[in-house]
């Protein structure tokens, strides 16, 4: 899950990671004054999307006084803004948050995600902060440092300290940095956080250490542990099928394509959109329906898929395994009677009840095709797709 | 023959009360599958179709000679179920259970290292030796006893390929499911390693699936050390960058994990790639023909 810089920076600072004064607004009229009450010099403006490359495409803008906090505010809030993430329609800017403008002496990047081949947590800092990490991974991999995490003991005090020096800090504000890296893993590790990322991280002209971005990424599967977290979740973030399928427990993903599908299991899920972009058309989503999936919950799955307008043809791809086909025969009946279905659907069902599923289809007096094996369901599917 | 599992595994099913334990304690015993004991903490004493159900896991062993555990707890308590399964000193540990934190799993990963317990999964399907013994939630009946190993991140598209496989007759001496979560005890390297000095086991096929580096160093094992054919499929094509396919672990991010990566890094290893799921049984079936 994720959640805003705004957010983010609210949490951080419980756990003592220094950030910059400052307040989200959502309406104009409260800009000035949050300008004036950050001392009436400069600030920054910066749009609250979850997006990254903000700053690019012109969400995040400074003012010189609260007169022109007013206007840039004025012309963010509201704004739909255009990034590397947000695809080409944009996402529309609800809220911006205001900051103190910084002095500010150095960029730095820190980071921490969970390390795959280590299986440990990976607390990573740069001295190249404010451009994109993957970038400066892939053409200057060296200038980025790495402590691996032990997480018996937990980030250890003489590794914030090597990242410190590492970065090249000098004096005072050396400690300061190392105190902020340790409160930064204890705030990753006790909000059951995947990423946390703060580029910049900055030193500023009068010797301070502080946030100057933040994004925080989360454990799906921690959330049922922080209630709290689960709060800030922006559902206008997301796409509104993928919130719907979410509140029915599926996992859906929405694509450009006009074959629907509904599959068992996210290997054979994907395995399947694959294979209908190899029989010669595009896959329109990704929906897997878990293992123990019911029929209201594959019901609810087929109404998403035929939800969307682009889907010409359906494929379901069901290999029982803990899943019984009848029950998924059941679910396609009874969202085929309801939603009244007018694109051609494609059935591959084998495994447990089999037969019994096949004859629900067939018993239902609906129109469904059905496929013996993936490549006959996939060609099938397809021409049908070509044809409506 | 066959690897981990055989007609010598006694099993332990850790949460064998509930739903699933349940029903699939029943398909394991159905199958053949020895199962000796069932733990729930605080149901010591009962009994589930026979089976003796204890309280710790130690008390199993102790009383059973229980050498495997299935794991069927949910996912808050999950991490501390292997972890209780490792300090009763159990060899092999199978965690079907989906949706551990990644956090705890971090931390069972640090208690198991350096102990005897080899951990399959969590989030997977689990491993059987076809006609011997079954430990996890696959169909039993998909399968046949053969040479062919089968390691795969993934379940569902694992008993497709299985579902070729044995339609081509080509049967299988151990499959294996490792698990689609980001942080895992068995890897692919390890399950090749296995197979690469299984006498019985003649060929391999290998599923993996977008997200992480697992196949480029299975890849780089495979030419290094194995000298049976391996047969390879990579799921995620067509998926997206930035956005978690249905497993914890099945994520491109920053550009790395991609599927054109992975089918190079296995290709320039000599390792035959299907390029449609519906072609891995053929595939196999044609390496091995040579």
């Amino acid at each position: 899950m994720k959640i805003h810089e705004y957010q983010a920076k609210q949490i951080l600072a419980k756990f003592g990671v220094t950030v910059p004064r400052g307040e989200v607004i959502t309406k104009r009229e409260d800009a000035r004054a949050v300008a004036q009450k950050l001392g009436g010099g400069t600030v920054v403006v910066k749009a609250q999307i979850h997006a990254g490359g903000r700053g690019k495409g012109g969400g995040v803008k400074l003012a010189h006084n609260p007169a022109e906090a007013d206007a840039l505010a004025g012309q963010i809030l509201g704004m739909t803004l255009v990034t590397h993430q947000t695809g080409p329609e944009g996402r529309l800017v609800k809220r911006v948050l205001i900051e103190e403008g910084l002095d500010v002496a150095r960029e730095l990047y820190l980071g921490i995600v969970i390390d795959r081949a280590s299986g440990r947590p990976v607390f990573m800092a740069s001295s190249e902060g404010g451009v994109e990490i993957e970038v400066v991974a892939a053409e200057h991999p060296e200038k980025i440092l790495k402590e691996f995490i032990d997480p018996s003991v937990g980030f250890q005090a003489f590794q914030a300290r090597k990242l410190a020096f590492g970065l090249g800090l000098e004096g005072k504000v050396v400690n300061d940095a190392a105190r902020l890296f340790q409160n930064l893993y204890r705030a990753f590790e006790a909000t059951d956080a995947s990423l946390v990322e703060i580029n910049p991280f900055v030193t500023t002209r009068d010797g301070r250490a502080l946030a100057l971005d933040a994004k925080m990424n989360f454990d799906d599967n921690a959330l049922f542990r922080h209630p709290d977290i689960r709060e800030l979740r922006d559902l206008d973030e997301e796409d509104p099928l993928e919130v719907k399928a979410s509140n029915y427990g599926l996992n859906y993903i929405r694509l450009d394509g006009n074959v629907g599908c509904m599959v068992n299991g996210a290997g054979l899920a994907m395995a399947t959109m694959d294979i209908i972009q190899y029989a010669g058309s595009r896959p329109a989503n990704f929906l897997d329906v878990g293992g123990g999936a019911s029929e209201e919950q594959v019901r609810h799955g087929f109404e998403i898929i035929l939800s969307d307008a682009n889907v010409r043809a359906v494929l379901i791809n069901i290999f029982g395994g803990i899943m019984r086909c009848d029950i998924v025969a059941n679910g396609v009946v009874a969202a085929a009677q309801t939603l009244g279905i007018k694109v051609p659907i494609v059935v591959r069902l084998k495994g447990t009840n089999v037969e019994l599923g096949q004859k629900i289809l067939q018993a239902s007096g609906l129109n469904f095709e059905v496929a013996n094996d993936m490549k006959e369901a996939a060609e099938k599917v397809v021409a049908a797709a070509n044809q409506s | 023959m066959s690897i981990l599992v055989d007609e010598s595994t006694r099993l332990v099913v850790q949460g064998i009360t509930g739903r699933e334990g349940m029903f699939h304690t029943q398909q394991a015993v159905a199958y053949g599958t020895k199962v000796v004991a069932g733990v729930t903490p605080g149901k010591g004493g009962t009994t589930v179709d026979g089976i003796p159900v204890f309280n710790t896991v130690q008390e199993a062993v102790d009383r059973t000679g229980a050498n495997a555990s299935a794991i069927f707890v949910p996912p808050p308590f999950a991490a501390d179920a292997i972890m209780e399964a490792a300090d009763a000193g159990l060899p092999l540990v199978v965690a079907i259970t989906e949706g551990i934190p990644t956090l705890d799993m971090v931390r069972a990963a640090r208690f198991l290292a350096g102990k005897p317990t080899r951990l399959i999964g969590p989030n997977c399907p689990g491993i059987i030796s076809p006609g011997k013994c079954k430990i996890g939630i696959m169909p039993g009946q998909i399968h046949l006893p053969g040479h062919v190993g089968v390691v795969s991140r993934s379940g569902t598209l694992t008993y497709e390929a299985v579902g070729q496989l044995t339609a081509l007759g080509i049967g299988q001496s151990t499959c294996i499911g490792i698990g689609g979560d980001p942080i895992i005890g068995t890897t692919f390297v390890d399950a090749l390693r296995l197979f690469n000095d299984d006498p019985d086991t003649h060929g391999i096929v290998l599923i993996g699936e977008i997200g992480g580096l697992a196949e480029e160093e299975a890849a780089a094992f495979v030419q290094a050390h194995v000298k049976k054919p391996v047969v390879g499929f990579i799921a995620g094509r067509t998926a997206p960058p930035g956005r978690r396919m249905g497993h914890a672990g099945a994520i491109i991010s920053g550009g790395k994990g991609t599927a054109a990566d992975k089918i190079a890094a296995l290709q320039a290893a000599g390792i035959a790639v299907a390029e449609s799921p519906a072609l891995i049984g053929v595939t196999m079936a044609r390496t091995l023909a040579h």
